[in-house]
């Protein structure tokens, strides 16, 4: 009996993911056009968020500045291919290597900077990726415009132009995204960045190399999200600065802090609340932004782990309000 | 006599700065709280200005500089609402969930203030009443001239300045706030009643903020609902690049970041303006987060 159960327990979820891939597979399949263009911009911002939720969720990072990377892998692509003519799709492994570049040399001397004078540095950053790319940095990037013209992507000698072909192109990077977000997770990079998360000092003493470790969830984020523009790029065949707006990185934030950092399902949902009905729902759309601020102040409030939390953040928070508690606001 | 000019001009944008900036610097002085929500309120003070004077020109019947003075009592008294409201509802609940939570609420904020102006007033540039600012001048040596509307700008922010910084430290309330900003426990055994300090401080920095919204939607004439981001933004730079937490250090540093950002904009590019202040945002946290005048924030990074 017990082995039977435990059999079921190790059978089941494997079960349930194949599940919930065939049903992402056949879902679009009786949408119009327009609806599977939602789920295709769906799928892009769970990648976006995953990738974040690598910097915020994990490692305890807070980075504002997160359109700045997806811009950068979608300009990437566009010239890459405008230029010289190179295969959108071969354009994608030096989108992530571009992104993770940028991320290294960004992120390396504003590491030591902690919590919200972090935020603020990265917001910087991420406007002065957009102000340039405006300006028309080295002549290259089109100016307020951006650049146009980005061929379709060819796989097998079929032609990617319907919504639909785009969706399953990321719904397959979004599988991968997943398995391999997953893998971290449990890696020993990935225990190391939750250990710093939770205590720096400690995790230090440890013997971890905090630096390394932090700069690593940048490099992975960053060049995550530049595939992530990439996939964008593809699609819609016209790059601009508008990616690496302010307003573009607080979407990805509130992605994963309302959904609950550090969490896989916390993203799908923030996702769904941040894109998918602002896109359906023509009256939230002109009310995005007070929408996601409301979410923000009602969740920072009422349920600041997160609508899905991962299990270790719920326990940090419930520890971290129990102490509170017994010693009540130190107030600096 | 370029540079002089651009001189006048940057001090001129610096006071603005430096208005806006005390906001950031008093609520980050009592709650360490980076006020996201303060671009938006400075914003709020100039939609509320345009509201006022059209309201008060219309009563009048015709036009004149004197219908500024009412308007800076409803738009100062108002946008004071508006802050203790946020205390109130976004800040409050979160005065002992961590550094980071208020932050993330303050940024929602924001973004409600900003919808809200977007969908009250309208997405478009908003234009104020012709014939309210007095437009003579005056030319110095070597041709630099100073408008008087910059003389009245420069006179009224100095005086904002200097009574708030008589207010801090020659009160008791003043006293009181910097008490808190200190400790807010070891206050509260003093005697002082934390949460009424913390609300007139978010009455006195979105006050001065409103009535800077109206000044500067006067001195440009025109805006749009961008204006509380971009220059919220910019006011917080000059907050951390004079020292975070403290009010002389927000006065020099908005007047060194506008001047700096005039002369670059002068002499470099104006496109790259805004790419300046975010440089010297970077520069100045990497190399000296405590700004130029702090020195208590040092051992918090």
């Amino acid at each position: 009996m017990t082995a039977l159960r435990e059999r079921l327990q190790k059978v089941n979820p494997l079960w349930w993911q194949l599940g919930l891939l065939v049903l992402a597979i056949l879902f679009p399949l009786p949408l119009g056009d327009y609806h599977r263009s939602v789920l295709w911009r769906t799928g892009l911002y769970i990648i976006l968020g995953l990738s974040l939720n690598i910097i915020v969720g994990y490692a305890g990072l807070f980075q504002l500045g997160h359109a700045a990377f997806y811009a950068l892998g979608a300009y990437t692509t566009a010239l890459l291919n405008i230029h010289f003519g190179v295969p959108i799709l071969l354009t994608l492994p030096v989108a992530i290597l571009v992104g993770a570049v940028f991320g290294y040399l960004i992120t390396r001397p504003i590491l030591h900077l902690r919590g919200d004078y972090l935020c603020i540095v990265t917001i910087a950053f991420g406007e002065v990726v957009r102000l340039a790319l405006v300006n028309n940095i080295f002549g290259i990037t089109g100016g307020a415009n951006g650049l146009s013209g980005i061929e379709r992507p060819v796989l097998f000698g079929l032609v990617l132009r319907q919504p639909i072909y785009h969706y399953y192109l990321v719904l397959f990077f979004l599988v991968f995204t997943i398995f391999a977000v997953r893998r971290l997770e449990n890696s020993r990079l990935g225990r190391a960045w939750m250990y710093i998360r939770e205590d720096e000092v400690a995790a230090e003493a440890m013997g971890i190399d905090t630096v390394r470790v932090k700069l690593l969830a940048f490099i992975i984020g960053s060049g995550w999200a530049a595939l992530a523009g990439s996939l964008y790029a593809a699609k819609i065949t016209v790059v601009s600065p508008d990616q690496a707006k302010f307003l573009e990185s607080v979407i990805m934030f509130c992605i994963v802090v309302l959904g609950g950092t550090g969490s896989i399902p916390g993203v799908f949902v923030g996702t769904l609340g941040m894109v998918t009905l602002p896109e359906l729902s023509r009256a939230l759309k002109d009310w995005r932004d007070a929408w996601l601020g409301l979410a923000m102040v009602t969740m920072m409030i009422a349920r600041p782990e997160g609508l899905w939390p991962s299990r270790r953040i719920r326990m940090e928070i419930r520890a971290a309000k129990e102490e509170a508690s017994v010693a009540p606001a130190a107030g600096n | 006599m370029q540079f002089l000019q651009q001189l006048v001009n940057g001090i001129t944008i610096g006071a603005f700065y430096a208005l806006v900036a005390l906001g950031y610097t008093m609520v980050y002085g009592v709650l360490k709280l980076i006020n996201f929500a303060h671009g938006d309120l400075f914003m709020w003070g100039a939609y509320l200005g345009l509201t006022g004077l059209t309201v008060a020109l219309a009563a009048l019947g015709y036009t004149t500089p004197w219908a500024i003075l009412p308007v800076v009592i409803f738009v100062m008294t108002s946008v004071a609402l508006m802050g203790v409201l946020v205390e109130r509802i976004a800040y409050r609940p979160l005065r002992s969930a961590g550094r980071l939570a208020p932050v993330i609420s303050a940024l929602g904020v924001a973004f409600i203030l900003e919808s809200l102006a977007r969908n009250v007033y309208g997405a478009s540039w908003k234009t104020y009443p012709q014939g309210l600012t007095p437009s003579g001048g005056l030319v110095l040596a070597g041709g630099v001239r100073v408008s008087l509307m910059q003389i009245i700008v420069l006179v009224a922010s100095f005086l904002l300045m200097a009574g708030l910084y008589l207010f801090v430290h020659r009160t008791r309330v003043g006293t009181a706030m910097r008490a808190v900003s200190l400790d807010h426990d070891v206050s509260r055994l003093m005697g002082v009643d934390v949460d009424r300090i913390i609300m007139i401080v978010f009455l006195i920095g979105p006050g001065l903020g409103g009535v800077a919204g109206l000044i500067v939607a006067l001195y440009y004439g025109s805006f749009d609902f961008t204006l509380g981001w971009i220059f919220g933004l910019k006011a917080f730079i000059a907050a951390i690049l004079g020292g975070i937490g403290n009010i002389p250090g927000a006065m020099l540093g908005g007047m060194l970041l506008g001047i700096i950002e005039t002369l670059g904009a002068g002499y470099m590019s104006p496109q790259w303006k805004d790419v300046i202040a975010y440089i010297i945002l970077i520069l100045i946290l990497i190399f000296r987060p405590t700004g130029l005048l702090g020195e208590r924030v040092a051992e918090k990074l």
